[in-house]
């Protein structure tokens, strides 16, 4: 997994709230079996129109939010499907984070897998980015993993909470199925006091 | 006398297989539920790392949310489509895992097969690549979605890091009205406490109302725990739990079985124990609901209307514009008057026997509306057997509904049950997000029943004034 140690990056705002994940990845798209691939299909019913036209009105094609890696939004952003191809899509488009009120739990979580990283400010902290992303040109953020800190060029400064764990293993990149496996003996020992059900078992004829 | 604990305690205490001091519990997993789309990246992770899977007999796939719901034999027409269902077919040939694939006379909704193959059983812990897995709750088993890479991580550890969620107490006082349906009872929850309301709580459901509803009932409001945010949802398992799992396929054969009853009636919450957050809700309150929105909490009763706009404050206001400008509705709409193009039955959420049968006893001798296109599909190939040889086929075809095979079909569209632009849907399933069912397609949630009556009548009309025939 990519470290995310300290990212400066521009900033895009979508200034809606319960961004669910149908909405991030439509469906059509999640048949590839592959992990990559996904970002030209970001928002693929905001971005285009019926046919294939480019909505140029929706803010990720507005010239002045090219190339942005730090996306703002309104709370419970990726709601619903656990559809982790929603996270590879904006990574693949180039997002290396989200600045929401609040997300919903699996997204957050898948978000963690791959090093993308997920920041709960306040509803007024986001608000504030949001006005700032529209009127000042070419705005960009910097987000401090190591200090926990969200902080622009002017004078926005606002820290965010993160379990301990989570940005640890972000920091340096950690697999998480080998932290897993350094429990070995214990996971064995729990196996050998909790067997399959023999029904389960006679799965396997 | 140790502490009292809730059923989500008890679940989780007894599957902690360690607790490093820096690091989320690790949480072993008990049973694993594999489909087509979540999974083949992490079999390809797996291959990548040299790894394998570590407990192939607490693994079971099938084949649901890209299969075709025309007669079995229909070559699947979307290349890519094909692709996914055959690497599962490679996938769980390589590593050992039972799949019960399109040819199986047990394929169907991983989230209904589970339970009606017993492989859901009180006490365990589930995961899927699915939001849905809150299903499995209704068992009196913590159950939760997970995305790809913890599919990975359970592939070949049988375990998960999970953070301990909250817990939330649902009571539901007194008992439901005729018409009213556990799917009533899932939009009205979550229209009172919104889409986040229960965001990193485990829901258990309880009170009058809850024990009164039959399995699949409590199947359906799990299911739609995830709706409301909750990590999982839960009831407790009593009498109606253990009849439902006897006798199924994988559930505790005869001299297992009292051992088995014996350890599920300690899983009930201890009279006492405390949860993070309790919720009244009053099933007197409850109604048919219609959501009329963009998300499964923008909802109002069937004899309701669709918001003012006046009333309603800054931060909703813009969502609640979007969601009317693109379900083309004007604020102050009656719901009866809307009126709809398509009806589908089905979904992991309301595809089940009782559903099915429901949606008949309303449709029986009457006639699908000359502008409606209604289909039904089955959860799975049990329930649609089952469902012919009491004839409820009859009833729907002879009603002008469409019967179809089994699989996720049109709650997500991602085989070619689809609507058009424009098109509005009476759906049983459980989002009506943007898009969800086809690309501009208008999508309002309902129960079996109310999406019956709605195929007839051509718009939305409350089931409790219905003329049963």
């Amino acid at each position: 997994m990519k470290p995310f140690g300290v990212h400066r990056g521009r900033v895009a705002p979508l200034d809606r709230v319960n961004v669910d994940t149908d909405q991030i990845i439509p469906k059509q798209f999640l048949k590839r079996i592959e992990r990559t691939g996904f970002g030209e299909f970001l928002f693929y019913d905001w971005r285009y129109a019926q046919g294939g036209k480019k909505n140029e009105a929706f803010v990720l094609h507005e010239p002045r939010y090219k190339g942005a890696s730090v996306l703002l939004a309104g709370k419970n952003f990726g709601c619903g499907s656990s559809r982790e191809h929603a996270v590879w899509a904006l990574s693949d488009y180039g997002f290396r984070a989200v600045i929401a009120p609040s997300f919903a739990d699996i997204f957050a979580n898948n978000s963690t897998k791959n090093g993308f990283l997920t920041v709960c400010l306040s509803e007024n902290d986001v608000a504030e980015l949001m006005r700032r992303s529209r009127e000042i040109d070419d705005y960009h953020l910097t987000i401090d993993l190591e200090k926990c800190q969200v902080r622009d060029d002017k004078s926005f400064v606002a820290n965010f909470q993160i379990d301990e764990f989570v940005r640890h293993c972000l920091l340096h990149g950690l697999d998480d199925i080998e932290l897993t496996l350094q429990h070995e003996a214990e996971i064995t020992a729990y196996e050998a006091k909790h067997p399959p059900l023999r029904t389960l078992q006679e799965l396997a004829r | 006398m140790s502490a009292k604990r809730t059923l989500f305690e008890k679940i989780w205490d007894a599957h902690v297989v360690a607790e490093p001091a820096d690091r989320s519990p690790i949480l072993y997993i008990d049973l694993h539920l594999v489909h087509e789309v979540t999974s083949p990246q992490a079999f390809e992770g797996l291959r990548v790392a040299g790894r394998n899977v570590r407990q192939p007999l607490r693994t079971v796939a099938t084949v649901d949310h890209n299969v075709p719901t025309e007669p079995r034999g229909t070559p699947i027409t979307d290349a890519i489509a094909a692709r996914q269902i055959d690497a599962l077919q490679k996938n769980c040939k390589e590593f050992g895992i039972r799949l019960f694939d399109m040819d199986s006379p047990e394929q169907g909704i991983v989230h209904v097969i589970g339970p009606e193959l017993g492989l859901t059983q009180p006490g365990m812990t589930i995961v899927c690549g699915d939001s849905h897995t809150s299903t499995h709750g209704a068992f009196g088993a913590l159950a939760f979605g997970i995305g790809t890479s913890e599919v990975e991580h359970v592939l070949a550890t049988q375990c998960l890091a999970q953070q301990k969620p909250k817990t939330m107490k649902i009571d539901v006082r007194g008992r439901l009205a005729e018409g009213v349906a556990a799917k009533d009872l899932a939009l009205g929850i979550i229209g009172q406490i919104g889409t986040d309301g229960a965001a990193g709580h485990v829901i258990e459901y309880a009170g009058e109302a809850v024990r009164a509803l039959s399995m699949e009932g409590r199947m359906t409001l799990c299911n739609m725990s995830i709706e409301a945010g909750a990590r999982a949802g839960t009831v407790a398992p009593d009498a109606t739990t253990f009849a439902y799992v006897k006798g199924k396929r994988f559930a505790p054969s005869e001299n297992q079985w009292e051992q088995a009853l014996e350890s599920w009636q300690t899983l009930p919450t201890d009279e006492g124990a405390s949860f993070d957050r309790v919720v009244q809700i009053d099933a007197a309150q409850m109604s048919p609901f219609v959501t009329w929105g963009t998300n499964p909490g923008m909802v109002a009763p069937v004899t309701g209307r669709v918001p003012e706009l006046g009333s309603v404050q800054n931060g909703d206001r813009r969502a609640i514009e979007l969601a009317l400008q693109y379900m083309a509705l004007e604020p102050g709409k009656r719901i009866q008057d809307i009126g709809i193009d398509r009806v589908f039955i089905g979904s992991c959420t309301n595809s089940r026997l009782e559903d099915l049968r429901a949606a008949a006893r309303v449709a029986k001798g009457h006639h699908v509306n000359p502008k409606v296109r209604a289909m039904v599909v089955p959860g799975s190939q049990s329930v649609k057997r089952a469902a012919e040889q009491e004839g409820l086929h009859r009833i729907f075809l002879d009603a002008g509904f469409e019967w179809r095979e089994s699989g996720c079909s049109m709650c997500l569209g991602m085989n070619p049950d689809i609507l058009q632009p424009g098109e509005r849907c009476a759906s049983t399933s459980n989002r009506n997000f943007e898009g969800r069912q086809g690309r501009g397609g208008r999508t309002h949630l309902v129960s079996p029943m109310m999406a019956a009556a709605a195929a007839i009548t051509g718009h939305f009309t409350d089931i409790r004034n219905w003329k049963f025939q």
